[in-house]
C-alpha cells in the first residue's frame, strides 16, 4: 500500500469511494441546472441534517455488530409515532411532548427490539432481507392497534387525533404545537440560514456516545462478534444476547430519531411515515461510502448531505431539463433504491476479489520461486 | 490420562491410552491422520463433540485429582490451554485485543454502576500492558497494535500462543500442529519459546509431523497409531527414522496389493504442469505429475499438505492455475463443466455437500450428472426439442448399480439421505460410473465408513479399473488402503509432490516422504 505511485493511489481512492464520488458529481451537475440559490439549499440542508441524522446514527450499532443495513429500524419509527399519537391525544405539547413521547417510546421500542433480535438470531447471515419482511410483518401489527384498537380499547379521547367513526387514528395527526419546538429552541440565525443548535446539540451527544460505547466492553464484544462469530463465541461471549442487545439500541435510537424527525416535519402521517424511512435511512448511509460490514459517523454526515442536496435539487433540476416535475420525483426514488442494489453488488465483488487476489498471490510466489 | 477409551458410534477410535505430563515437561505428540491424536486432545480439553458423540471411558487425573470438564471453559480454568490448528482470532482486532478478548481489563464508570458491568469502559493501557507481557513470555516479538488482518500466518499463530500464556493460570499448554504455517525461521523461534515455556513451569504437548522438531525440544515422545500408544520413549533415545517407521508401521506383509501392475510403458494419459490452487487448508504449490493410462495413482500425504486440493483444483470447484492436459488436449481451469464434458469424472470427499442431492432419490442421484452433461437418460422428442427423462433407462441402470455394489437399501426409489455413510459413498460412486469417464478422481472415498463397506467400496473401484481401463486417481490419508489398491503412490508434502514410488515399497519409505517437505 506504501509504495504505491500516485496515479495507483487515485485509482484506489476512487475505487472505494465510488458512490460517494458518483453523488458528487451528479450534486454537482444538478445544482446549477436547478437554479436554487445558494443560501436556500443550505437552509434546506442543514434543516434535513437535523431531521435525519439522528435516525441514520441508529444504523450504526448493527452494522458494529456484524447484522448489517437493519431495517428492523422501521420498528423503532413505529415506536416513536405510537409514542407520539399518545402525546398528542394528551394535548402534551412542546419540548415536554417530545421528552415525554421519546421517554414513552423506549418500553414499546425495547419490545420490539428484543423481538426483533431473537428473529434475527434464527437468520444469521441473511439479516437484511430478514429485517426487512420483519418491518413489513409489524406494520400490519401496527396498523391494527392505531387503525381498530385506538379508540376502541386503548383510550383516545381527543377528537383531533381520533377519527370521526370513534376509533382509529386519523391519517395526518397535526404536531403543530410542537413543530420544530427542539429546532428552534437555542436556534441561531447566520445571514438568513438557521441553524438549529439544540437538535445539532443532541446529535452531537449521540456520536461521542456511539464513539464512547465502542471502547466499552459491550462495544468490544460486538466488534468481535461482528468479525467473527464463531471465535467470539469460543472466547466466552454470548454471542446471541450481544446481538439481541444491539438490536434494541439500535430500535430505541431509532425511535427517538423518529420523534425528532417527525417534530420537525410537523405531522404524523399515520400510516405512512415509516414505511420508507428505512430504506431512505440506509441509502442515504451507503450514500455516504459505508457498506454492509463498515460504517462510520462520517459516512453518516457525508451521507445526508450529498443524499439529500440530490432530493433536493432533482425534482428541479428534472423540471427544467425535460419540463415534468414528476421525472425528478420518480428520479429520487429511483436512486434510493439504486444505490443500495450498487452497494449491495460493490460490496459482494469486492469479496470476490479478495478471494482471488489469494490465487494470484500463489501463482506469482510460484514464479518468484522459479526465478531463484 | 489413565485408560483413555473412546468410540464414535461404535467405531473405537481410542484404545486405553495412558500418558503422564510433568510439570514443565514438553511432550511431543506424532502419529499418522486418524491416528486419534486430535481425538485425544479434544477429551482433555473438554470439546463439545466428545460429549455430544457419547463421552468417554477412563480418568484424567490433574495434580492427582480426577477432572471432567464440560466445556472447553473448565478446561482453561483449570490451566489447561490449547492452540488450534485454525486460527481463532478475530480479523479486524489488534494483537493485543486478541490477546485479551473477552478478559479484558475493565475500569467501572457512571453508566455500568447503573446498567451492569458489560458497559465498563476498556482499559488500553492495561490491555497494552498485560499484551506486552504475554508475547515477552513468549521469547518471539509482534507487532501488538498491528491488525491480525494484516499479519503474515506466522505472527498470528504466535499471537494466539501469546493469549493462552497471559492466562495466569495456564498449567499445560496443547499445541495442534503449531508450525505448519510457520517459516523456518518462525518454526525456530517457537521451538525456543517453549524451551522457555518449559522452564517456567509450564506443561506442553506438541503435535506435530516435523519429526526432527520434536527430537530438538521434547523431553518425550508419544506416537499413536489406529488408536494405540504404540510407543513412548524419551526423546533423546530415538530418531527421525525410528519414530516415523512407528508411525506408519504395521506389519508389511499386510500391505501392498496383490496386483500391482506396471504402467510404464503406457502413453501419458494426464499430464499436470505447475498446478497450483487455492484450496483453505490443502493448499497446492507448483505440481507437476504425469498420470498413465489405464493405471491406478495413488495420492496420499498428511491432513493439510494439499493432496485434496490437486482433484478440487483440477475439477474446477477451487480456484487454480497452470496447464492440465487430457489425451493432449489442454483443459481449462476453474470450469466444472469443461471438465466434466472432457470425460473427467470427480467423486468428491465432501459427500454430502457436492457428492449427493440429499432430498432425492437413488435414481435421480445416480443418474443426474449423466443427464445433465451427457444427455443420457433422456428420450427426445420433435426432432430434440423437448426432452424427457427416460425413467425407466434410469431405474434400470441404478438398480444394477444397487446390485454390482451391494448397496443397502429399500429401492432405487429411497431418498439418499437415509442411506448409510457407507451406502453414500457407493452411490456417489455409481454416480460417477454412470458417467462412463475416461479418468476418474476418487477423493477419500473410505472417509469415515466402517471396514466391511471399505473393502467393497475399494473392490468396486478396482473392479472399474481393471475391467473398463479406466484411469483412476485415488486420493486417500490412509496409506494402508492407497498400497492396497494403487499401483503407483504419490505423495504430497508442503503443496507438492514429494515423490512417486511403486506400491510395493515399504511403508517407512513413503513415511519419509510424507514429512520430508512438511512446511
Amino acid at each position: 500500500m506504501k509504495n504505491m505511485s500516485f496515479g495507483q493511489k487515485v485509482l484506489t481512492f476512487i475505487r472505494d469511494n465510488t458512490v460517494p464520488i458518483m453523488f458528487v458529481v451528479i450534486c454537482a451537475i444538478c445544482i446549477p441546472l436547478s437554479g436554487f440559490s445558494f443560501s436556500y439549499l443550505l437552509n434546506e440542508i442543514i434543516t434535513r441534517m437535523g431531521r435525519n441524522i439522528f435516525l441514520i446514527l441508529a444504523l450504526l450499532i448493527p452494522i458494529m455488530s456484524g447484522m448489517g443495513l437493519n431495517f428492523g429500524m422501521t420498528l423503532g419509527a413505529m415506536a416513536g409515532e405510537i409514542a407520539l399519537i399518545f402525546v398528542s391525544d394528551w394535548q402534551i405539547w412542546g419540548i415536554p411532548g417530545v421528552v415525554l413521547a421519546m421517554i414513552l417510546s423506549i418500553p414499546i421500542s425495547v419490545l420490539l427490539g428484543a423481538f426483533c433480535g431473537k428473529i434475527l438470531n434464527m437468520a444469521k447471515g441473511r439479516e437484511m432481507i430478514t429485517s426487512y419482511i420483519i418491518s413489513f410483518f409489524m406494520n400490519g401489527i401496527y396498523q391494527l392497534i392505531v387503525l381498530y384498537m385506538m379508540g376502541s380499547i386503548i383510550p383516545i379521547k381527543h377528537f383531533s387525533v381520533k377519527l370521526p367513526r370513534g376509533y382509529g387514528i386519523r391519517n395526518t395527526v397535526s404536531l403543530l404545537n410542537m413543530r420544530q419546538c427542539l429546532d428552534n429552541l437555542l436556534a441561531i440565525r447566520i445571514k438568513g440560514v438557521k441553524i438549529p443548535v439544540l437538535t445539532f446539540l443532541i446529535i452531537a451527544l449521540l456520536c461521542v456516545f456511539i464513539i464512547w460505547f465502542r471502547r466499552t466492553k459491550l462495544g468490544q464484544d460486538m466488534r468481535a462478534v461482528g468479525q467473527d462469530l464463531n471465535v467470539a463465541r469460543d472466547a466466552g461471549i454470548n454471542v446471541e444476547r450481544t446481538r439481541i442487545i444491539s438490536i434494541i439500541i439500535s430500535t430505541v435510537l431509532a425511535g427517538f430519531g423518529m420523534v425528532i424527525y417527525l417534530q420537525n416535519m410537523g405531522n404524523i402521517a399515520t400510516y405512512s411515515s415509516h414505511s420508507q424511512i428505512g430504506m431512505f435511512c440506509i441509502a442515504a448511509l451507503l450514500v455516504g461510502g459505508a457498506s454492509v460490514d463498515r460504517a462510520s459517523i462520517g459516512n453518516v454526515f457525508l451521507g445526508v448531505i450529498l443524499f439529500h442536496t440530490m432530493f433536493i435539487v432533482a425534482p428541479k433540476a428534472g423540471a427544467q431539463i425535460t419540463g415534468d416535475s414528476m421525472i425528478g420525483e420518480y428520479f429520487r426514488v429511483f436512486v434510493s433504491y439504486g444505490v443500495i442494489t450498487l452497494s449491495l453488488i460493490m460490496y459482494e465483488t469486492k469479496k470476490r476479489k479478495n478471494k482471488s487476489l489469494v490465487g494470484q498471490q500463489l501463482a506469482m510466489d510460484q514464479l518468484s520461486e522459479e526465478a531463484k | 490420562m489413565r485408560n483413555i477409551k473412546k468410540d464414535f458410534f461404535g467405531n473405537q477410535v481410542l484404545t486405553d491410552i495412558n500418558l503422564t505430563l510433568q510439570e514443565g515437561e514438553v511432550l511431543g505428540l506424532c502419529g499418522e491422520n486418524g491416528a486419534g491424536k486430535s481425538t485425544l486432545m479434544k477429551i482433555l480439553f473438554g470439546m463439545n463433540v466428545i460429549r455430544e458423540t457419547g463421552g468417554y471411558e477412563g480418568d484424567i487425573l490433574l495434580n492427582g485429582q480426577k477432572v471432567s470438564f464440560n466445556s472447553p471453559f473448565d478446561a482453561l480454568a483449570a490451566g489447561i490451554g490449547m492452540v488450534h490448528q485454525e486460527f481463532s482470532l478475530i480479523p479486524g482486532f489488534s494483537a493485543s485485543e486478541n490477546i485479551v478478548l473477552n478478559r479484558e481489563p475493565k475500569k467501572r464508570n457512571v453508566v455500568s454502576e447503573i446498567f451492569g458491568e458489560r458497559l465498563d469502559t476498556l482499559d488500553y493501557n492495561e490491555i497494552t500492558g498485560r499484551a506486552e507481557k504475554a508475547i515477552d513470555k513468549m521469547g518471539f516479538t509482534v507487532d501488538k497494535d498491528m491488525v491480525i488482518s494484516e499479519m503474515p500466518v506466522g505472527h498470528k499463530q504466535f499471537t494466539e500462543i501469546a493469549r493462552e500464556l497471559s492466562k495466569d493460570q495456564l498449567k499445560l499448554l496443547i499445541l495442534d500442529e503449531p508450525t505448519a504455517v510457520l517459516t523456518e525461521k518462525e518454526a525456530e523461534a517457537l521451538l525456543a519459546s517453549i524451551r522457555s515455556m518449559s522452564e517456567n513451569g509450564i506443561a506442553v504437548i506438541f503435535i506435530t509431523h516435523r519429526l526432527h522438531e520434536i527430537l530438538s525440544v521434547c523431553d518425550k515422545v508419544v506416537v499413536m497409531r489406529d488408536g494405540f500408544v504404540v510407543k513412548d520413549i524419551a526423546a533423546r533415545e530415538t530418531s527421525v527414522n525410528e519414530i516415523s517407521k512407528w508411525m506408519v508401521g504395521r506389519n508389511v506383509d499386510t500391505a501392498a496389493g496383490a496386483d500391482v501392475r506396471d504402467h510404464t510403458e503406457a502413453k501419458t494419459i494426464m499430464s499436470i504442469r505447475r498446478l497450483w490452487v487455492d484450496m483453505p487448508g490443502e493448499t497446492v504449490r507448483d505440481v507437476s505429475l504425469d498420470v498413465k493410462e489405464g493405471e491406478i495413482l495413488g495420492i496420499g500425504g498428511l491432513a493439510g499438505q494439499g493432496k485434496l486440493g490437486i482433484p478440487n483444483g483440477i475439477m474446477g470447484l477451487y480456484e487454480a492455475g497452470g496447464t492440465v492436459e487430457l489425451d493432449g488436449k489442454t483443459i481449462p481451469l476453474n470450469n466444472p463443466r469443461k471438465c466434466l464434458d472432457a470425460s473427467l469424472a470427480f467423486v468428491s470427499e465432501d459427500r454430502r455437500g457436492v457428492g449427493l442431492l440429499l432430498d432425492e432419490t437413488l435414481e435421480w442421484n445416480v443418474a443426474f450428472p449423466a443427464m445433465q452433461v451427457q444427455n443420457k437418460f433422456l428420450k427426445s422428442y420433435l426432432g430434440g426439442l423437448i426432452k424427457w427423462r427416460d425413467e425407466k433407462a434410469i431405474r434400470e441402470v441404478t438398480e444394477r448399480y444397487i446390485d454390482e455394489l451391494a448397496i443397502k437399501c429399500t429401492g432405487s426409489k429411497q431418498k439418499a439421505k437415509e442411506l448409510s455413510g457407507g451406502n453414500q459413498q457407493k452411490i456417489c460412486l455409481a454416480k460417477a460410473f454412470a458417467l462412463e469417464p475416461k479418468f476418474l478422481f476418487v477423493s477419500e472415498p473410505t472417509r469415515g465408513i466402517d471396514v466391511g463397506a471399505k473393502a467393497l467400496v475399494l473392490e468396486a473401484l478396482r473392479r472399474f479399473n481393471r475391467e473398463s481401463g479406466v484411469t483412476v486417481v485415488m486420493i486417500s490419508s490412509e496409506l494402508e488402503e492407497l498400497r492396497q489398491i494403487c499401483d503407483r503412490i504419490a505423495i504430497v508434502s508442503g503443496g507438492k509432490i514429494a515423490g512417486i514410488l511403486p506400491a510395493t515399497d515399504p511403508s517407512e519409505d513413503f513415511g519419509m516422504l510424507m514429512v520430508s517437505m512438511v512446511k
